[in-house]
């Protein structure tokens, strides 16, 4: 059954031609509105990862529930379609559920709030955000338990219920809620963030209907979604080819000792539909590393990466989500079965991205960029400190962009758009450490033509008792180069104890026992190379080594002979370079993945100083 | 006779207007700008409006100055080489920038980084540590610093940057670092974060000061050329102050030494020129927006002050540095407008004919159609009108150049002229809302104020588009900020961070703290010549809940402090937040920033005297001209403003010429002038009421 629509006015939108012109002013006004929302949101809210990081995705979508603008897709018509009760105006909807929502956020730390908005007694748009809470309650201080085993495990479940009814909120539920967060303040205030910018956004929807009357407001959204219809089926026709293609990449553990999974995925058209199929994925994990792919999102995704290219000023939405099928095995890692846990999804979330990638870039190589920093690490620290007072650190780790036809991927930065690091001075300020290394690893992005970006060493020295959580990856497989590029170097952790004594850390590991003194040394990944590093410029070799991006030996990657301060011998490098390429020989695979899953499983123990996963099978 | 003199240097044109104290008499003078050293334009000026006004030089006693030196110092990457020393493990703090990433998902792929502006090969670190709580953790190691300083001045380095961690808490190993650079590079100046800006955060703190050190060398090297010439050719105790981005003027030596706080002294200058014809006007909330060829500055003014912010933005360059909160989008007489391929949509912007080529009217290679090619074609910019007072304006070249959006478009030429129009005028839109809807203002209680070459053209339609009466066009709009510069005060500034709960701190404490700032400012005005007792001081919080990013800044009455101590400060905290989000929290409050601010007083200028009885309006007509509007064609009425005269009346349609703009009234609306000079533009029917 689907939800009750009650409205005072019941009477129709009239569809109505609207002027190219009229149609652009309305693009341009929800674009601003839409970054209105974000400006409300990070002005308010107060934990530093929405605050700072920018976890938090707004859309607005028509009264239909299809996406106008946004970045995440349309979950709202899925939502109309199983929620049993009524949508009435004064109602603001909140969830965390990916099961009851077909996976529209996708760890019950995702807080999802969407707001119907009425004109006139008519239902006329939707507003919606979803934002990373800090905590949720469950297991582990930050809610992302690696070995939870069900969902049960990692927090408090919000079924969608209605947090407002009729303007008014519901503090009974939000108490209850509140009461199982570790963080209730922080909860509170972020909430209150998304709910003033999705109203921010209601009344920018409604100041748009009012200039340019209804029908055509409305008109114009359903035209931009044409728009969008048109603009994607010119795209696919051209990027996507009939013939089936493969690509499959990993995520290396599952933090309960099985891995790599592999994700694997086939393209193909079928007149103006493009097909992406996931058979051939790995099963679901038993920990919490499943990642629960809507459909709908994995869309949106192929969409945003592929139109920016064609025009960047158009407002990206829903409108062609006809034109794509995505199939996704049941029971698989990218759709677990109901408990399955969720909560440290993210690094399969981020791998999609090289997938994709991969898979899109078969056709064109040299328009394709290496893997890149397809994952948001986390550090998490918590205890009390010398106070007594309770404390919660969660941090985002950023790393190597890859190399890209564009040119070197810079280094330390962010796979997602617009995320920021936390300022140092903040969490020194706020929580009991110092950062004392906060710098870019030397010769940890791949060689290339263009260099891949290098990863980040985060030195942080504890100055409480506590626990701290690791989640990353990559530590295994390799951040694929292209075209000749070679891979980047894997992420590692370490503690180093008060004491002098030296321990390597999982890449995945949680309640990690660290006293006063402590040094946690968090190195994330560099990226792919793009491009024979045979054919660098010695010159940009030299100046990376007097910068201390590469040093001295790392230049001899690029066949570059250079002193210390990046003076380059021309002479030797030409000899070197020569004879470099004679032992390698021409260039044929598309993609360096540093050796088979088997060669790398094989080398395991000894390289990264953690034993080899089992390999995860189906069971029939 | 003393006079005072305003020079801004745009671009194109250099600026000025030469004002006579007693009389209010008042003279402009244009003349080309010298990029290469924009001291010579000014000197140029000089001579052009002495010579044009009879005005003995020896009598200009005080020169107020908007420059964009640093600006362009930025824009142009043309600054200094800048050294900077980081604390050990922080090298790399503006090269990872906090990893920000712009553009939507995938962004990425397209991204392309500037390179920073103190390279890391001239980036040293230090041995040493400070704790958030501003205890040294680890002592400055001074003899490897030493090393590596004099290998940073052997490189060749001609500024230095020091900001380390945590010294927003403690400078003292900042100062320390300073006095040894000075020992071993004295001719190098230094700048350091704990003086420039002492706020959290390391990477702008770091990014700020290093622009700082950036544009020094070429600001003071400018400043000090400037001065020493007007010594010569002007009155002996003539003064020279600068305005600063947040509108407030100093005297050059101050200015020279933070040339961060400088970067929009140039658009500072538009505004306060806009306060002062608007306040004079009877009008003290105006929204103002100043078109130019690339882009669109729009404003604030509340009070007869503008709106400021802690932020200052150049090109992809963010500094943590107050200025007039001026937004920018790039609309403007250049925009280029397009149909992509694909989508069939109607772009306008941001990429801009700019200068050179320019629009294609104005015949000078130009074949892209821009805005101001869609004006021409509408007629707002009739072939009449001499650019500038000598560039011819070429229809037939506009026509064609539309003709390449009209086509795929299927509309008629002037259709698709409306349509770049309205479109360009829905960017400026987004960009007032920006200003006032977003920040919780009501356009309606705002009047509007457009200048700049192409502000006037707009103003109408923008007005329309705000429902803001009336729409107001200064007398000389394209040289408005001279007159900003001429007529603004002397204000400094010192502020404190103090990043505290409200219950850890007294009133005792934060009063202390604000005297102590006063007394800072008061001396910095006393030096430049501003007694004590003429001296405006205000008092001023930066709050917001503890774990906050936001920031709300709030005038602080000291008599309502003493009664009602820290929750005076919450509750208007509370109240505001409220406003502006719609929603207030049961947090504590933090105290961020305090900040003591001086003002000098108004400048005494006299108002024009118009004088005697004015001319018949038949008498400013100068010809009739055909316009485009809302898709039909109407006969317009031309006038010469400068036989315009307070208390005409003129009709729509009709076009307003002077030397410089043009201002555009649509059908339905009328505009009339003002006892000040202003043209005041309003629907029809309001102006029958008056």
């Amino acid at each position: 059954m689907a939800a009750t629509l009650i409205q005072t006015n019941n009477q129709p939108f009239q569809r109505q031609d609207v002027d190219t012109v009229t149609l652009d002013i309305i693009e341009n006004a929800m674009a601003n509105a839409r970054n209105e929302m974000d400006a409300v949101l990070f002005r308010t809210a107060m934990s530093p990862g929405i605050r700072e990081q920018g976890d938090a995705f707004p859309m607005i979508a028509n009264q239909d529930g299809k996406m106008v603008v946004g970045q995440f897709g349309s979950f709202i018509y899925g939502f109309m379609q199983s929620y049993q009760g009524t949508v009435e105006e004064g109602d603001v909807f909140l969830t965390n559920d990916p099961y009851m929502c077909d996976g529209a956020v996708s760890h019950l730390p995702d807080w999802l709030v969407m707001v119907p908005i009425f004109k006139d007694g008519r239902l006329i748009n939707w507003a919606a955000m979803f934002g990373h809470m800090s905590d949720v309650g469950g297991k582990v201080p930050g809610s992302l338990p690696t070995d939870a085993k069900s969902i049960y495990e990692e927090g408090i479940r919000i079924p969608p219920l209605k947090i407002y009814r009729n303007g008014e909120l519901n503090n009974d539920v939000l108490d209850l809620i509140l009461h199982n967060v570790r963080m209730p303040s922080w909860n509170r205030s972020d909430f209150n963030a998304i709910v003033a910018a999705c109203r921010t956004a209601g009344r920018r929807c409604l100041d748009m209907a009012e200039r340019f009357g209804d029908d055509c407001y409305v008109s114009a959204l359903q035209m931009m979604l044409d728009r969008n219809y048109t603009a994607m089926r010119e795209i696919i026709r051209k990027v996507v080819p009939e013939t089936r293609q493969s690509f499959e990449d990993y995520i290396c553990d599952d933090g309960a000792g099985i891995g790599p999974y592999t994700i694997r995925c086939t393209l193909w058209r079928e007149g103006d539909k493009a097909i992406f199929d996931f058979e051939g994925t790995d099963p679901q994990a038993p920990s919490s590393v499943n990642f629960y792919l809507n459909e709908e999102m994995f869309k949106m995704f192929f969409g945003a990466y592929t139109i920016n290219l064609f025009d960047p000023s158009i407002l990206f939405n829903d409108g062609f989500y006809d034109l794509v099928e995505v199939r996704i095995p049941q029971g698989s890692i990218l759709k677990p079965d109901f408990p399955a846990a969720l909560s440290c999804r993210t690094h399969l979330l981020g791998r999609i991205f090289d997938v994709m990638g991969g898979l899109l870039g078969q056709g064109t190589p040299e328009a394709m960029s290496g893997a890149g920093f397809s994952d948001s690490p986390h550090f998490m620290y918590s205890g009390y400190d010398d106070n007594g007072e309770w404390f919660q650190l969660f941090q985002i780790g950023f790393g190597g962009i890859p190399g890209r036809p564009l040119g070197d991927g810079p280094d330390g930065h962010s796979l997602w758009p617009g995320f920021t690091n936390v300022p140092n001075e903040f969490v020194e300020a706020y929580f009991p450490l110092r950062i004392e290394t906060y710098e870019s690893i030397a010769d940890s992005g791949g060689a290339g033509q263009h260099r891949g970006g290098n990863g980040i060493r985060v030195g942080y020295r504890l100055l409480a008792d506590g626990e701290v959580s690791i989640h990353d990856d990559r530590w295994l497989t390799y951040p694929w180069g292209v075209n000749g590029g070679l891979p980047g170097q894997r992420s590692r952790k370490e503690l180093v104890r008060a004491n002098g004594e030296r321990q390597v850390l999982p890449s995945k590991c949680d309640n990690i026992k660290v006293a006063k003194g402590d040094l946690v040394i968090f190195d994330t990944w560099g990226g792919g190379g793009w491009g024979d590093p045979l054919e660098r410029d010695p010159a940009a070799v030299g100046t990376d080594v007097l910068r201390g991006l590469v040093t001295v030996g790392g230049a001899r990657r690029y066949g570059v002979v250079c002193d210390g301060r990046g003076r380059v011998d021309q002479a030797a490098t030409e000899t070197l370079r020569k004879e470099m390429a004679e032992q390698r020989g021409p260039i044929e695979e598309v993609f360096n993945r540093g050796g088979t899953l088997e060669e790398i499983k094989a080398r395991c123990l000894e390289e990264t100083g953690l034993p080899a996963p089992r390999t995860p099978v189906w069971e029939s | 006779m003393s006079y005072r003199l305003g020079v801004d240097v745009g671009g194109t044109f250099t600026d000025l207007l030469l004002i006579n104290d007693d009389t209010g008499a008042t003279y402009t003078a244009k003349v080309p700008s010298t990029p290469s050293d924009s001291s010579i334009g000014v000197l140029n000026g000089i001579d052009k409006i002495c010579r044009t006004s009879g005005v003995n030089p020896r009598d200009i006693d005080k020169v107020m100055h908007g420059t964009t030196v640093a600006t362009n110092a930025i824009l142009t990457r043309r600054g200094a080489r800048v050294g900077l020393v980081t604390t050990r493990g922080y090298k790399q703090v503006l090269h990872i920038a906090r990893s920000y990433v712009p553009g939507g998902i995938g962004g990425w792929v397209i991204f392309n980084k500037q390179p920073v502006l103190a390279a890391l090969e001239d980036t040293i670190e230090a041995d040493e540590r400070i704790g958030a709580d501003g205890a040294v953790v680890t002592p400055l190691d001074e003899a490897s610093l030493r090393d590596n300083l004099k290998a940073l001045k052997e490189d060749g380095i001609e500024a230095l940057t020091v900001c380390l961690i945590n010294a927003y808490a403690n400078g003292e190993h900042e100062e320390r670092i300073a006095a040894i650079a000075r020992e071993i590079m004295p001719e190098i100046p230094v700048s350091i974060s704990s003086r420039v800006v002492p706020e959290m955060q390391e990477y702008e703190r770091t990014e700020t000061t290093v622009v700082n050190s950036y544009v020094r060398p070429e600001v003071s090297r400018y400043l000090d050329n400037l001065a020493r010439e007007l010594e010569k050719r002007l009155a002996d105790d003539v003064s020279l102050s600068i305005l600063r981005s947040d509108g407030g003027l100093s005297a050059c030596d101050l200015a020279g030494d933070t040339p961060v706080n400088l970067l929009l002294s140039g658009p500072a200058g538009g505004v306060a020129g806009a306060i002062w014809f608007c306040s004079r006007g009877g009008y003290d909330k105006v929204l103002t927006f100043d078109v130019g060829g690339t882009s669109t500055d729009v404003a604030l003014i509340e009070n007869n002050s503008a709106r400021l912010r802690r932020e200052t933005r150049v090109g992809d360059v963010a500094v943590r540095a107050p200025s007039v909160d001026v937004r920018t989008v790039g609309a403007g007489g250049g925009s280029i407008a397009f149909v992509p391929e694909l989508t069939k949509a109607l772009r306008v912007g941001p990429d801009s004919a700019g200068a050179d080529p320019g629009p294609a009217a104005y015949n000078k290679g130009g074949e892209l159609p821009t805005v101001t090619d869609a004006n021409v074609v509408l007629g707002y910019l009739p072939a009449d009108q001499k650019l500038g007072g000598d560039m011819e304006i070429r229809r037939d070249l506009a026509e064609k150049a539309m003709a390449k959006v009209a086509e795929p478009m299927g509309l008629s030429l002037k259709e698709a002229a409306e349509g770049v129009v309205r479109i360009a005028n829905e960017h400026m839109f987004g960009a007032l809302r920006l200003i006032s809807v977003e920040q919780g203002y009501d356009p309606r209680d705002f009047a509007l104020c457009g200048f700049g070459g192409a502000g006037p053209l707009h103003a109408n339609a923008l007005g329309i588009l705000m429902n803001a009466w009336p729409v107001i066009v200064p007398p000389s709009p394209g040289v408005l900020c001279a007159y900003g510069d001429a007529t603004t005060r002397v204000k400094d500034e010192a502020s404190r961070s103090l990043v505290k709960g409200f219950s850890q701190l007294s009133i005792e404490e934060v009063t202390h703290i604000l005297e102590q700032l006063t007394g800072q400012v008061t001396d910095s005005l006393s030096h430049q010549g501003i007694e004590t007792a003429d001296q405006t001081i205000t008092w001023q919080a930066d709050v917001r809940y503890q774990g906050q990013a936001l920031l709300l800044t709030q005038d602080l009455d000291r008599e309502q402090l003493a009664q009602r101590g820290l929750a005076l400060i919450g509750e208007t905290f509370d109240g505001e937040h409220e406003q502006l989000f719609n929603f207030a929290l049961d947090e504590e409050h933090e105290l961020v920033n305090l900040r003591a601010i001086a003002r000098a007083p108004r400048p005494n200028i006299a108002e024009r005297d118009y004088g005697g009885d004015a001319a018949p309006l038949q008498d400013a007509v100068v010809g009739e001209s055909q316009i485009y509007f809302q898709g039909a064609d109407y006969d317009a009425v031309l006038y010469d403003r400068a036989r315009l005269w307070p208390g005409h009346q003129l009709a729509g349609p009709a076009i307003v010429m002077e030397m410089d703009s043009t201002t555009v009234i649509f059908p339905g609306y009328g505009a009339r002038v003002d006892g000040v000079g202003n043209l005041l533009i309003e629907p029809a029917d309001n102006n029958e009421k008056e």
